[in-house]
């Protein structure tokens, strides 16, 4: 019997970290993880180029059962889903990370309660100087920073681990934006549950299994 | 070499010259050197209509262009449009007082659920710039705001902004409204925003999207053209 061809994850970069952290505590062998540079989250309109590409050159392997995005659809307003629909992917649901880590009634439910909410994850506290502070220029240009957040309230920090650290980093990063500051945890979220689905090997692969 | 001696002294340039060099400082960002460089044109005796749209238009014209082919981004653009903010905050009440011509009129808003602006006031200064008046009626606009704000202030074009994925929807609800009411056709509607596309704009019903600023500009100036065009003709039938 030959071992079930592996499912390859494309993910955003930002979620590397957990991605690899779910697979291993899922224990789902058959998956293969690549990301995307993280930084794309700052320039969304290259996601659908660089998923297309990425797809491509995972297909020329002829290697993969199936290919998924572990992508929210990241402000690329379904451009992204279209690449995904023409290449024959799939994509965990939700409009970005923030909402399938959260889940997505009650991500609706935070914005609803604050539309000027400033949401950050385990990663982009991690990185918030290279990604919020660069990102947006205001290493340069310090006065931007009234132009960039003046309709924010707060921040709310989706946690998916359970660091002091990041809560502090998280904390800190609210108080230099001079906003509130609000903690949720979410652990990985429908993230895992996402994962768990596609790391179940289709049915024709279990008759096979059972065969042997 | 003194730093001095590199200064370039605004007053000393001719009126090309100046023009030029407030184009390159629009274009570094500099708020101080456009007050000041507004100010001598005008001394000169230039109409605050040609200091607006020789001076600064043309000036945040090359950022749009620059921004566009990805050379400059967001906190760049950000900075050269502050420093026509403040060419325009001494030429607004002058413009205001003149018979500068008026393009058209429009009332601009960010959709119910975002608070994403600054795409939206690129566009309002751009559009002022080209002479229209701009009603700008904030961010989080529900359906009944929007339609408050056209009975109100009667404008040629609606335009609506959306920076999410998750707030872009809510244009059709704005539009639909208007069909609703029997007004969809009293207005150019006009939306933008980064996840938005031409697909996305013409799916909810509006009349064009806009891609960046200075694209909104064409585009309005396209369809004003047009509606004259139409209204001259049934004058002419």
């Amino acid at each position: 019997m030959s071992a079930p061809r592996p499912v390859l994850l494309i993910g955003c970069g930002a979620l590397a970290r957990e991605i690899s952290w779910a697979i291993t505590r899922g224990g789902w062998p058959n998956m293969e993880l690549v990301c995307l540079p993280a930084d794309l989250h700052n320039r969304p309109q290259d996601i659908p180029g660089a998923m297309k590409a990425r797809i491509r050159a995972a297909k020329e392997t002829g290697k993969y059962s199936k290919i998924l995005a572990i992508y929210g659809d990241c402000g690329t307003g379904g451009a992204l889903d279209a690449v995904l629909a023409a290449e024959g992917a799939g994509r965990i649901a939700g409009a970005h990370c923030y909402e399938f880590y959260t889940g997505s009634r009650a991500f609706t439910a935070l914005n609803d309660e604050e539309a000027g909410s400033f949401y950050l994850t385990d990663y982009l506290v991690r990185f918030f100087d290279r990604l919020v502070i660069e990102g947006l220029g205001l290493e340069r240009y310090p006065h931007l920073k009234d132009e960039y957040f003046r309709n924010y309230k707060r921040v709310v920090y989706l946690a998916q681990s359970d660091d002091a650290a990041l809560r502090k980093k998280a904390r800190q990063a609210a108080s230099r934006l001079g906003l509130d500051y609000v903690y949720r945890h979410t652990g990985f979220g429908g993230l895992e549950s996402y994962l768990a689905a596609a790391g179940t090997p289709p049915e024709e692969e279990k008759d096979d299994l059972r065969k042997t | 070499m003194s730093d001095d001696e590199d200064d370039i002294v605004l007053s000393k340039l001719d009126d090309a010259q100046l023009v030029l060099q407030m184009h390159d400082d629009i274009y570094d960002g500099l708020g101080d050197e456009i007050i000041e460089g507004t100010q001598i044109l005008l001394q000169r005796g230039w109409t605050p209509f040609d200091v607006l749209t020789k001076a600064l238009v043309e000036g945040m014209g090359v950022v749009g262009v620059d921004f566009r082919d990805g050379i400059l981004f967001v906190p760049e653009v950000l900075q050269s449009a502050n420093a026509m903010k403040a060419g325009m905050s001494i030429l607004r009440p002058l413009l205001a007082a003149s018979d500068a011509p008026r393009m058209g009129k429009m009332v601009i808003g960010t959709v119910k659920g975002d608070i994403h602006d600054i795409g939206k006031n690129l566009v309002g200064m751009m559009m002022e710039g080209a002479g229209f008046e701009v009603v700008d009626i904030g961010i989080n606009i529900d359906a009944e705001a929007y339609l408050a704000a056209l009975e109100e202030h009667k404008p040629d074009i609606l335009g609506m902004s959306a920076l999410l994925t998750t707030t872009m929807p809510y244009m059709k609800v704005v539009i639909d409204s208007l069909k609703t009411k029997g007004i969809r056709h009293d207005y150019i509607v006009l939306v933008g925003g980064a996840p938005l596309s031409e697909e996305f704009a013409l799916s909810v019903g509006a009349d064009a999207y806009c891609r960046d600023a200075a694209i909104a500009v064409d585009i309005a100036k396209s369809f004003m053209a047009r509606q004259q065009g139409a209204a001259i003709a049934v004058l002419d039938a």
